[in-house]
């Protein structure tokens, strides 16, 4: 509880036992029954409690800014004693009960939001508070956006890697739960990369420094994290809109309220009974106020993106989580995705050299790429490469490269590729990538290279068709051969294969164009060469992003490990949270609608009504808190 | 330029105010205001004076909704 809040809670409390003497009081006869005594006697409970209300709502109206929640209650509750003065009842009781009812709802409501925030902040809390940087030969502890770039710094066991770096000195195993949601630690050695917002469970750490702290990790995540419900979803702009709307419309039904029926009933010659009809409007007016759709809707979205932020899932903003829930044709890339994206040459075919000499070229030739396929023949080889003995390399993105090693003119690359430099390839039988290679214009063999599915792959697509996701598509830019395998052993509806990067933004926008409306297309790539496809899919997912700012910028969905099951829990989480934003906003409208109404007809008392308000805010705000809880979806 | 600005307010429809009356603001481009993590987002028109034009958003909101505040 803040300050505010415990002052509030003195106020209610305070009043609670005013009213409770009061009434005592007046039921021993010690306080009289009508008159200026009993009123000056009532006003002190009713100004502890309402005076910042009554103040709030005459700034309003000076302001013009009327029609708030303050307006309504203090219309309401100023009307309520001046029936009770000019009927000479003396029930100033209902006013004060309403503005004291008013006050809770508002205080349990800041208490609950500044809970959850807090709550969610805390699954969010990665940042680290300092860096350990030697000086003058002792380590110091300084903020980690004064650390340079090349800095070496020290992290001890139980600290957080405060920026991104290269290990230097010792090992150790690391806690990536709080960016991955994986309890699961990783061991770290020198040499290795580090990534900051990790947490260094065993051994002391040295690491160099490769980027600034703004530009780590770190801080990319918290960056987006903190932006993002400034992109709202269609159902928060339209409650803003419903309240805009909304307030102004109940204020003129309860006019309405208060002057037609008795007019009309004089009229006719009847009596008016304006006491009853104008407290039927007050009653209209506290029953009226909106703050259960108004909180809680932002506060599902919200609780929502933290669960999900606590799991790994990043979503950049509550409109993709919206979409994210209708999502019903989801397109993945290959590699790296469905597959673990780590290749390894399982066979040398058709060489007119050793297999030692055919891969010492093709590695030294494809040594400027950093393409998975280029990097497993590089190890494959195994061997430094002497980069002196190559010049004049180009290549041409998914088909393939040349370069001159040795004097010679090496090319490697797919068929398509031999086909456009007219080299006659030989084919392969195998299930694999073929990489072909030529040295001057003559054919010299291939190597096949394949790849392995990830272990959750297959789990992964079974949950998605589980979780109400129509079709499931590949995109790749391997052969046939190979897709079709993939495809049917992890039981995909379809494959594209032989596919460029700009391909599969064509076939994309084909689905795109081939869907209904309200279906979403998801599309899931590893952040590498797929930029323009996450950009043009409804949603584009990135996966194992951790440490890729491209990944990060082009998509509005990132997992921050490279599991595919992640994909349908963010789908289930997306559609928990807006579960709970329908039922919300259905719900609340409907008990609103249906007390006012009762109101109306005079079936409701102002007791009612404001239980009714808070009541129906005190339920949503609670249902609100359940999208933070994810850990079983 | 977007500038993002951290804010007090007590309820989601305030800062649904704050929000409106921050957009009014002449040199606002575009406001968010995030009830949520309590920031407001400022896209600033071109050749806008950051400072000045903060100002009479602080001044605007506290006008729309008596019990805010934008720490500038």
């Amino acid at each position: 509880m803040n300050k505010k809040q415990k002052k509030k809670l003195i106020r209610i409390l305070v009043t609670a036992a005013l009213m409770a003497i009061f009434h005592l009081l007046g039921n021993a006869s010690l306080l009289p029954e009508t008159g200026a005594i009993r009123f000056a006697a009532y006003m002190i409970p009713y100004l502890i409690i309402g005076h910042d209300i009554l103040r709030k709502a005459w700034k309003g109206i000076r302001n013009r800014q009327m029609f708030d929640e303050a307006f309504l209650m203090a219309v309401a509750t100023i009307g309520a004693i001046l029936l009770a003065l000019c009927s000479g009842s003396g029930d100033y009781l209902e006013a004060i009960a309403v503005m004291l009812l008013y006050q809770v709802g508002e205080w349990f409501q800041s208490y609950a939001v500044g809970k959850s925030r807090r709550n969610i902040s805390e699954l969010m809390d990665i940042r680290p508070d300092y860096a350990n940087i030697e000086r003058d030969g002792t380590w110091e502890k300084v903020d980690p956006d004064e650390v340079e770039i090349g800095s070496m710094i020290i992290v001890r066991p139980g600290e957080k890697v405060p920026i991104d770096g290269i290990v230097e000195e010792g090992t150790s195993t690391l806690n990536t739960a709080a960016l991955t949601g994986e309890s699961l630690p990783r061991d770290i050695k020198v040499g290795e990369e580090i990534i900051s917002g990790c947490i260094n469970e065993s051994g002391v750490l040295k690491i160099r420094t490769t980027k600034e702290f703004g530009d780590s990790t770190v801080s990319q995540i918290l960056d987006l994290v903190e932006n993002a419900s400034s992109r709202k979803s269609k159902s928060e702009d339209f409650i803003t809109r419903f309240a805009r709307i909304y307030t102004p419309a109940v204020v003129y039904a309860a006019i309405a309220l208060a002057f037609l029926p008795p007019l009309a009933s004089l009229l006719m010659g009847n009596a008016a009974r304006w006491n009853e009809w104008i407290y039927r409007a007050l009653t209209f007016l506290v029953a009226s106020c909106p703050c259960a759709l108004v909180v809680s809707i932002p506060l599902s979205f919200f609780a929502g993106i933290g669960g999900a932020s606590h799991a790994g899932i990043l979503v950049k903003g509550s409109n993709y989580l919206e979409l994210l829930s209708r999502t019903k044709i989801v397109v993945f890339d290959k590699t790296g995705t469905l597959t673990q994206g780590v290749f390894e040459v399982t066979g040398i075919h058709h060489s007119e050299l050793s297999d030692e000499e055919l891969l010492e070229y093709a590695a030294l030739a494809e040594s400027g790429s950093s393409h998975p396929i280029s990097r497993s023949i590089q190890k494959a080889y195994g061997k430094p490469l002497d980069l002196s003995r190559i010049s004049d390399m180009k290549e041409i993105s998914g088909e393939g490269v040349t370069a001159t090693v040795d004097g010679r003119q090496i090319a490697v690359g797919n068929d398509k590729w031999m086909a456009a430099l007219g080299i006659d390839d030989i084919k392969c039988h195998s299930v694999g990538t073929i990489v072909h290679l030529a040295i001057d214009g003559q054919y010299a063999g291939h190597i096949v290279i394949s790849d392995r599915e990830k272990p959750h792959s297959r789990e992964a697509i079974r949950r998605l068709k589980a979780s109400g996701v129509r079709k499931t598509v590949m995109l790749t830019g391997d052969s046939k051969a190979v897709a079709d395998q993939v495809c049917a052993s992890l039981g995909i509806d379809q494959a594209y294969s032989q596919l460029l990067p700009a391909d599969k933004v064509a076939r994309v926008e084909e689905l795109l164009n081939a869907k209904s409306d309200g279906e979403m297309l998801a599309f899931v790539g590893d952040g590498i060469n797929d930029a323009p496809v996450l950009r043009r899919a409804d949603i584009g997912i990135a996966m194992g992003a951790m440490g890729s700012d491209a990944a990060i910028e082009a998509a509005d969905i990132v997992l921050m490990d490279d599991d595919p099951l992640k994909i349908a829990k963010a789908i289930r989480i997306s559609r928990k949270s807006l579960r709970i934003v329908y039922q919300n906003i259905v719900c609340s409208i409907t008990i609103k609608l249906l007390c006012l109404a009762l109101v109306a007809v005079g079936l409701a008392n102002m007791w009612i009504a404001v239980f009714a308000d808070v009541g129906v805010m005190i339920l949503a705000v609670l249902n609100a808190i359940r999208a933070l809880f994810v850990k079983n979806l | 330029m977007k500038k993002n600005f951290k804010i007090d307010v007590d309820c989601a429809a305030c800062a649904d105010k704050m929000e409106v009356a921050a957009q009014k603001t002449a040199g606002v481009k575009k406001a968010t205001v995030n009830f949520m993590t309590l920031k407001m987002t400022v896209e600033f028109e071109d050749g806008a004076d950051v400072k000045s034009v903060m100002q009479e958003v602080r001044k605007n909101c506290k006008k729309a909704e008596d019990d805010c505040e934008v720490f500038i």
